[in-house]
């Protein structure tokens, strides 16, 4: 059986019944892999797809209604706190609050899985992760709390993908082991880089040994399944500086890792220096040759690129983020968390107070809500399911909305097909090489 | 009806900036006209776009009442003028409706070009004129070097120069004594025949076109019938009245009085500035003297960036044109920018205000060509076209030559400028005609220059060159043959017509380098290297390449925040949008005047 594509089917299985099975098993060739991470069987029987949304469906958007809820889902859990504000950072996080707040915001969640639980009866998860933030800054009572009530409120599948991230400088065994006994089962580290003055010059709070010695404590706590987050195209880096972080990555052999190219975000410190032409940061062509570079050198040490920072080894691909990417329904908690559910999209309130005191008025907690068109439901599809290098599977999204992908975005297509940035292959639409790092020139067609 | 002894008719001749408006809003407040709490500032710049720009472009008249010193009350009329050599002619008209003007004079400043050319427009028409020194609680302000050059330059006598200041209020009642005491009542026989002067109009939904009026002779009230001299179109007056500022309805608008009568007048075009209405049972002999069509001076494309809006743009440029007979337009179309319009203005302002109105009130989305003067072409077989549009310039083969128009400009500046001011006019092909000193600090030039370089970046050089300190006034003089050529600008191997350009050979290489280092610089990469190429027929004489795109990818979403990142492609493709396709690349719509801009940066 194949691992990889298991995730992605147990996903899809819930959606497409049948005959999408095979047909994905034809078109994610590319994961076929020697070892599983969890017996398949587990996931096949822990998602049964619901047939009965779809037979009974009458209205073209009913089967991927319908079909949604009950199905397999995720849940994302936001722990917005850190020790200090990185400087490219625009994540919401607030350093500096007291074990005190922390842990009152534990509470918090768990009041508002009590109220998103009963609301929505999603069932057991599929897939868990903690994120932040600096998830790990709290202490090991206050997660183990938090999983224990996700335990009580959804439940997780048998074989749940159990994520947390962790700064690098925020673990200690004890912690790690905590974890690991509550159910995580898998460690993402943002390791970031290897170079103790471009840690620096990031304000990371973390030096290169820390990661080292976080790789070890992990692997001893018995995590068999760590992911490292790196970034590239940072200020002052020189392509042979990126190529020793990624040797070093691949030295410490995790399962998976992830390279993303750095994102000046406006209002960030680095924002603000780059604005007043002061951040020296690398030239589009240095960056693209970075992005080779990472391609190259990590599928050379066995790991597979399967979305466009992703890599992974056989049967690790990150099952939770494979969920945001097929444009499946996952439940977001805590403050400023998103969620995807029933053809709506919301995000909760980023403000502490206002979260706390919505919900402490026995309310969903939530800023925006956004109810999304068929179309608008079909341009995620689209502009997330490119992402992953298999592509959108044009029968599975025919299924989801009765409409060939094909047709409906003709134009764009046609477009797209004579730059050279997107190809059909094997039932599916995916970017070329040369679309790859343009990813967003193909995007943008289809909102 | 008031009786013309006790009327004083009068406008404000000032430089921008010294301080017209707020001199207004003086005088309106201290007659009560309007209490300071309604007082919006600058009341006569009603339109969003004056206030902004702190001139004047449309004309208003108000009616004042003041009761002066000798006991008597006065009925004064204030009509606003604009203050923009665009405007020009709209000026003589309002000075035409009035017997006296206000020159208002900043304190630290002294006289600028356009003062001089209203002062002496107001001197034609026999005007009293009253200076007024206005700005003199600034700490730099000099009134008595200004009071000086008031008299050297224009030889009027300022020993009665009023000291003012718009700001504090300071010498304020001072100017309306001024204006009762030394500007004539007016004079005309109420009882010959209607003879009224148009010195502007405006559109009203509910009224149609509302002329303002001056009576110059007889009386006009609601039910007469009455006609429009120049255009002979005739209608019936629903009602006269007369600005408070707020309009009100009175019986009767007698020789002498300013007002605005309604008449269902469908179209502004029939309500021409200049123009003289009369009763059209008792009709004048002739019409007052001094009409003329305004004829546009700078022509540009006007396109919208979505095609589907080009209904709302010729509904736009019609409801403006209610508003400004001097606005004209016609069906244009672009290989590169689909259909539009070819709009003729009085100059460069007048058509920057209408493309800012046409955005910012109607919610158009425009892309702009660079502006071009009337081109004279005569042709080999000696057939005389007038040519605004570059893409319309016949083949070289079929020109015998190319005349273009020339102004004669006034430049006021400072004296240590004068270097400056004079390599300059030698940059853009003046010929010099002479300097006169002002005072012992300030000199005048006057040039013979193309029209073409006036509207290309002579005023912003001008002020970039003497620190804002100089002045330009000019007037049409006529045309002379140039060494004219059309330079295209091909990107990717296609001549894109909407950039093309008429340009003095000479130039040609300087601009056609500068437009595509420009081009280079606001046309986004594309998937491709696009080349951009400037030419003269077939011969390249500037090229740059623009790299293909190499890398454009977004972070991944945390926590799964789609909606960002779907709001941001959303923005990258409404940025898209707002380009237009030629060929294969997309281009942003500045990139259609930087042919403008490229002497700036």
């Amino acid at each position: 059986m194949v691992a990889g594509f298991v995730f992605a089917r147990s996903l899809a299985l819930a959606e497409w019944p049948k005959v999408s099975a095979v047909r994905l098993k034809a078109g994610f060739p590319a994961y076929s892999a020697s070892l599983p991470q969890r017996p398949a069987s587990d996931l096949l029987s822990s998602a049964p797809p619901s047939l009965f949304g779809f037979t009974k469906a009458t209205s073209p958007l009913g089967p991927s209604r319908s079909l949604q809820t009950k199905a397999s889902h995720a849940l994302y859990i936001h722990i917005p706190f850190c020790i200090r504000k990185c400087h490219y950072c625009d994540f919401v996080s607030y350093p500096g609050r007291s074990p005190e707040e922390m842990a009152a915001y534990c509470r918090d969640l768990e009041r508002e899985m009590a109220l998103v639980s009963q609301k929505w009866q999603p069932g057991p998860a599929a897939t868990v992760y903690i994120g932040g933030g600096t998830p790990t800054l709290l202490s090991a009572r206050d997660l183990e709390q938090v999983l224990d009530a996700v335990a009580r409120y959804f439940g997780r599948q048998p074989g749940a993908e159990v994520s947390i991230e962790a700064n690098p400088g925020t673990v200690d065994e004890a912690k790690l082991r905590d974890l690991r006994a509550a159910g995580v089962n898998r460690l993402s580290l943002g390791a970031q880089a290897f170079d103790d003055d471009l840690l620096g010059a990031m304000g990371r709070i973390h030096r290169r040994r820390d990661t080292y010695q976080a790789c070890e404590l992990a692997r001893r706590a018995g995590f068999s399944n760590i992911n490292l987050d790196l970034i590239f195209g940072l200020p002052g880096q020189t392509l042979d500086g990126w190529r020793a972080t990624l040797r070093e990555a691949v030295a410490l052999q995790p399962e998976h890792i992830a390279a993303y190219s750095l994102q000046v975000e406006e209002g960030t410190p680095w924002g603000k220096l780059a604005a007043a032409g002061e951040l020296p940061l690398p030239g589009e062509e240095l960056e693209l040759a970075m992005y080779q570079e990472a391609r190259v050198i990590l599928t050379a040490a066995g790991y597979r690129q399967y979305e466009i920072s992703n890599f992974a080894r056989p049967g690790y691909q990150c099952r939770h983020n494979l969920t945001y990417w097929l444009n499946q329904p996952y439940l977001g908690l805590g403050a400023a968390a998103a969620s995807s559910w029933q053809g709506r999209r919301w995000q909760n309130y980023s403000d502490l107070h206002q979260y706390r005191h919505t919900l402490s008025r026995g309310r969903l907690p939530r800023a925006e809500i956004e109810t999304l068109t068929p179309r608008q439901q079909m341009a995620e599809t689209m502009f997330m399911g490119l992402r992953l290098l298999a592509g959108v599977d044009l029968q599975a999204f025919r299924q989801r909305f009765w409409v060939d992908a094909r047709e409906i975005y003709a134009r764009e297509l046609d477009r797209l097909y004579q730059a050279g940035l997107v190809e059909e292959k094997n039932g599916h639409l995916r970017l070329t090489e040369k679309g790859l790092p343009l990813a967003n020139e193909v995007f943008v067609q289809f909102v | 009806m008031t009786e013309q002894k006790n009327i004083r008719n009068f406008c404000i001749i000032a430089h921008i900036d010294h301080g017209k408006s707020t001199l207004a809003d003086r005088l309106l407040e201290y007659t009560g006209a309007l209490s300071k709490r309604e007082m919006v500032d600058q009341v006569l710049d009603t339109m969003e776009l004056e206030r902004e720009r702190g001139i004047t472009i449309k004309l208003q008249a108000v009616r004042l009442k003041y009761r002066a010193r000798d006991g008597r009350e006065y009925v004064l009329n204030l009509i606003d003028t604009p203050g923009h050599v665009d405007f020009t002619y709209e000026v003589s008209r309002s000075l035409a409706a009035c017997e006296g003007a206000l020159l208002v004079v900043d304190a630290a400043q002294g006289i600028e070009a356009q003062t001089l050319a209203n002062v002496y427009l107001a001197l034609e028409h026999n005007l009293e004129i009253i200076p007024v020194i206005n700005k003199i609680d600034l700490p730099n302000a000099e009134p008595e070097r200004v009071r000086r050059e008031i008299e050297d330059v224009i030889g009027l006598d300022a020993s009665e120069a009023i000291l003012a200041s718009a700001k504090t209020g300071v010498g304020t009642e001072e100017i309306l004594e001024a204006i009762v005491r030394r500007i004539p009542p007016p004079r005309g026989d109420r009882e010959a025949p209607l003879k009224a002067l148009i010195f502007d109009s405006i559109f009203d939904s509910y009224r149609g076109a509302i002329p303002y009026i001056r009576v110059v002779e007889g009386r006009v009230q609601k039910g007469d019938r009455i006609r429009f001299m120049a255009t002979g179109a005739e209608f019936e007056v629903n009602e006269v009245g007369v600005f408070t500022p707020a309009p009100r309805q009175v019986t009767t608008l007698a020789a002498g009085e300013v007002g605005f009568l309604s008449a269902s007048i469908k179209n502004v075009k029939d309500t021409r500035v200049g123009d003289t209405i009369t009763s059209a049972s008792r009709p004048a002999r002739e019409p007052l003297p001094g009409y003329r069509r305004v004829m546009p001076m700078v022509y540009c494309g006007l396109f919208p960036v979505d095609s589907e809006q080009f209904d709302s743009l010729r509904d736009a440029l019609e409801k403006l044109q209610l508003n400004d007979a001097s606005l004209s337009f016609e069906p244009e179309t672009s290989v590169a920018l689909g259909f539009g319009f070819r709009c003729g203005f009085l100059g460069l302002l007048h058509m920057e205000i209408i493309q800012e109105r046409l955005e910012r009130e109607y919610g158009l989305e425009l892309i702009t060509t660079a502006p071009s003067v009337v081109y004279r072409v005569v042709r080999t077989d000696g057939r005389v076209e007038m040519v605004d549009n570059p893409t319309a310039l016949p083949a070289p083969n079929l020109i015998d030559h190319i005349e273009e128009p020339y102004v004669e400009a006034t430049i006021m500046t400072p004296k240590e400028y004068v270097g400056p001011v004079m390599e300059l006019c030698q940059e853009k092909r003046g010929t010099f005609l002479n300097m006169d000193y002002l005072s012992e600090k300030r000199v005048a030039l006057k040039y013979d220059l193309p029209l073409a370089e006036i509207i290309y970046d002579f005023f912003d050089q001008l002020k970039s060159r003497t620190r804002g300190y100089a002045s330009l006034d000019y007037e049409v003089k006529g045309y002379r043959p140039a060494e004219l050529v059309k330079m295209d600008i091909l990107i990717n191997n296609e001549v894109v017509d909407a950039l093309s350009v008429i340009t003095h050979r000479d130039q040609a290489y300087h601009r056609g380098r500068a437009l595509v280092e420009r081009l280079r610089q606001l046309i986004p990469r594309q998937l491709f290297d696009v080349p951009i190429q400037a030419a003269i027929g077939s011969r390249v004489i500037a090229r740059e390449t623009i790299p293909a795109l190499r890398k454009n990818v977004l972070a991944k979403c945390y926590g799964g925040d789609v909606t960002r990142k779907r709001k941001l492609l959303e923005k990258q493709k409404e940025g898209k949008k707002r380009m237009k396709q030629v060929g294969t690349v997309d281009i942003p719509q500045e990139a259609f005047m930087a042919v403008l801009k490229v002497g700036k940066s």
